[in-house]
């Protein structure tokens, strides 16, 4: 059984979070211990919040040279919103602060189109840009849950893996190798929430290394 | 295409559910947490939790009861009622809420909104307006609709998406429990003088009044109790009516 290691930066509930990757057959820790970052095969870095104080709280508790080195390292991690977010450089959110910096790019407003509303709150569609294997076996353009005003932009094109069609479109799905976001929830978004977990519990380290 | 949600709202008073007509009168109709594990089986949108007595009686949220309800709910969940400080929702989100509902503390505290929308982003923090009408237009009621506070609904949606909220659910008092439609007309005042998302409330009877509280109240969800408690109706059916009037949703 896979051992994922749920990031807990005392932000947010991680609850539902680690029930679901229960329900999907792994074995979940909420921690911010870096040894438990270490020793877990996978890590999820959740996330609901603003951008600046989820920052102030992962540096103060010692967690972002830790969460950089595991991830540089090799160890598949997804980010869950916000935590999406916080592996950009720098976010519009917090001023152009500083994030984690493991995927080049930054975090921008949603800009609404007419009839648009923001904060995007609800299900929208989820359409792959390739393989994308956190979406094998889900169908393209399903249903996932969103709630956000903010939305990473990476350099590299290469680097989105999904997008989601509103406000122009934005990212729903980054990758650069094992390191990896979402904008939206899979553990809120049910049959084909479970369905993405399930497909991250099954990566390994070394099938996405490039 | 964002769809339209279909959100059922569950109404807790004491030990249990209710539902009343004009926040009143109300009728008991069985435990939160049975109808959690019905709605995570039928793939619901999303669902509303309020604790209907709570600022009444000058009681904080129960958070062992939010904590175990949110431990069942696969889908998100918007929790209000007794709300009052920033300890409060950040102890609800603590507990596994996804949204806070904020209603009486902000009219007398807006700053509430500010301080929470800072705090933990503005999508967790969702605005209730309850309004009535009078005369010719209509009036903010705050403490279960047992309180005027001379309030334009308009103008106070547009001062709480201001200060932060995310989402503003606007429930009419006057067609609660009615079952005869939502209140239309000041929902597409309201939704048309704000740009986050409004989730109508109170009033729906059956899938027409679900549609129109889209269509012609322009709402982003639609928020209902009595339909999905009292009748066979089911939030999946209102959605196949919807996507039958080409409206987006999720099936």
């Amino acid at each position: 059984m896979k051992r994922v290691a749920i990031i807990d930066y005392q932000l947010c509930n991680l609850d539902s979070i680690a029930r679901a990757v229960e329900a999907c057959g792994g074995q979940s820790v909420k921690t911010n211990a870096p040894a438990d970052l270490e020793t877990a095969d996978l890590l999820i870095l959740p996330g609901v919040g603003h951008f600046g104080a989820a920052m102030d709280n992962l540096e103060a508790l010692g967690l972002v040279d830790a969460i950089r080195g595991q991830a540089e390292a090799g160890k598949p991690l997804m980010g869950i919103c916000l935590g999406m977010q916080m592996l950009a450089q720098r976010s519009a959110e917090a001023d152009g602060r500083m994030g984690l910096g493991l995927i080049p790019g930054e975090v921008v407003r949603l800009k609404e189109h007419a009839g648009e509303r923001v904060p995007h709150m609800g299900w929208n569609a989820v359409d792959p840009v390739g393989e994308e294997p956190l979406l094998n076996g889900v169908a393209p353009g399903a249903d996932f849950y969103f709630v956000h005003s903010y939305h990473f932009v990476p350099e590299n094109a290469a680097h989105v893996a999904a997008t989601t069609p509103y406000c122009g479109r934005f990212n729903a799905i980054v990758r650069d190798g094992a390191v990896m976001g979402t904008q939206f929830h899979p553990e809120k978004s049910q049959t084909v929430g479970f369905a993405l977990l399930r497909n991250f519990l099954g990566i390994e380290p070394k099938a996405l290394a490039a | 295409m964002l769809k339209i949600r279909i959100i059922p709202t569950l109404l807790h008073k004491d030990v249990g559910l209710v539902k009343g007509v004009r926040f009143a009168s109300d009728r008991r109709v069985g435990s939160a947490l049975q109808a959690i594990k019905v709605y995570n089986r039928r793939g619901v949108d999303e669902l509303a939790f309020f604790d209907i007595t709570a600022s009444v009686d000058g009681r904080s949220p129960d958070l062992a009861l939010i904590d175990e309800l949110a431990d069942e709910c696969f889908m998100p969940l918007t929790v209000g009622g007794g709300v009052r400080s920033l300890g409060d929702v950040q102890a609800l989100l603590g507990v596994g809420a996804d949204k806070v509902a904020l209603n009486s503390a902000i009219i007398e505290n807006e700053t509430l909104i500010s301080d929470a929308a800072m705090k933990h982003g503005v999508q967790c923090v969702v605005a209730v307006i309850d309004v009535k009408r009078e005369g010719e237009g209509w009036r903010v009621f705050s403490h279960c609709g047992q309180r005027a506070t001379g309030l334009d609904p308009v103008e106070w949606a547009q001062r709480c998406e201001k200060l932060g909220a995310g989402e503003i659910i606007l429930q009419s008092i006057d067609q609660d429990g009615t079952m005869e439609g939502y209140d239309l007309e000041i929902t597409r005042r309201v939704c048309e003088a704000v740009s986050v998302p409004v989730i109508a409330s109170g009033g729906a009877g059956n899938y027409e009044h679900v549609a129109q509280a889209c269509i012609e109240g322009k709402a982003s969800a639609a928020a209902a109790a009595s339909i999905y408690t009292f009748t066979e109706m089911t939030p999946r059916e209102a959605k196949q009516h919807l996507r039958e009037k080409g409206l987006p949703v999720r099936l």
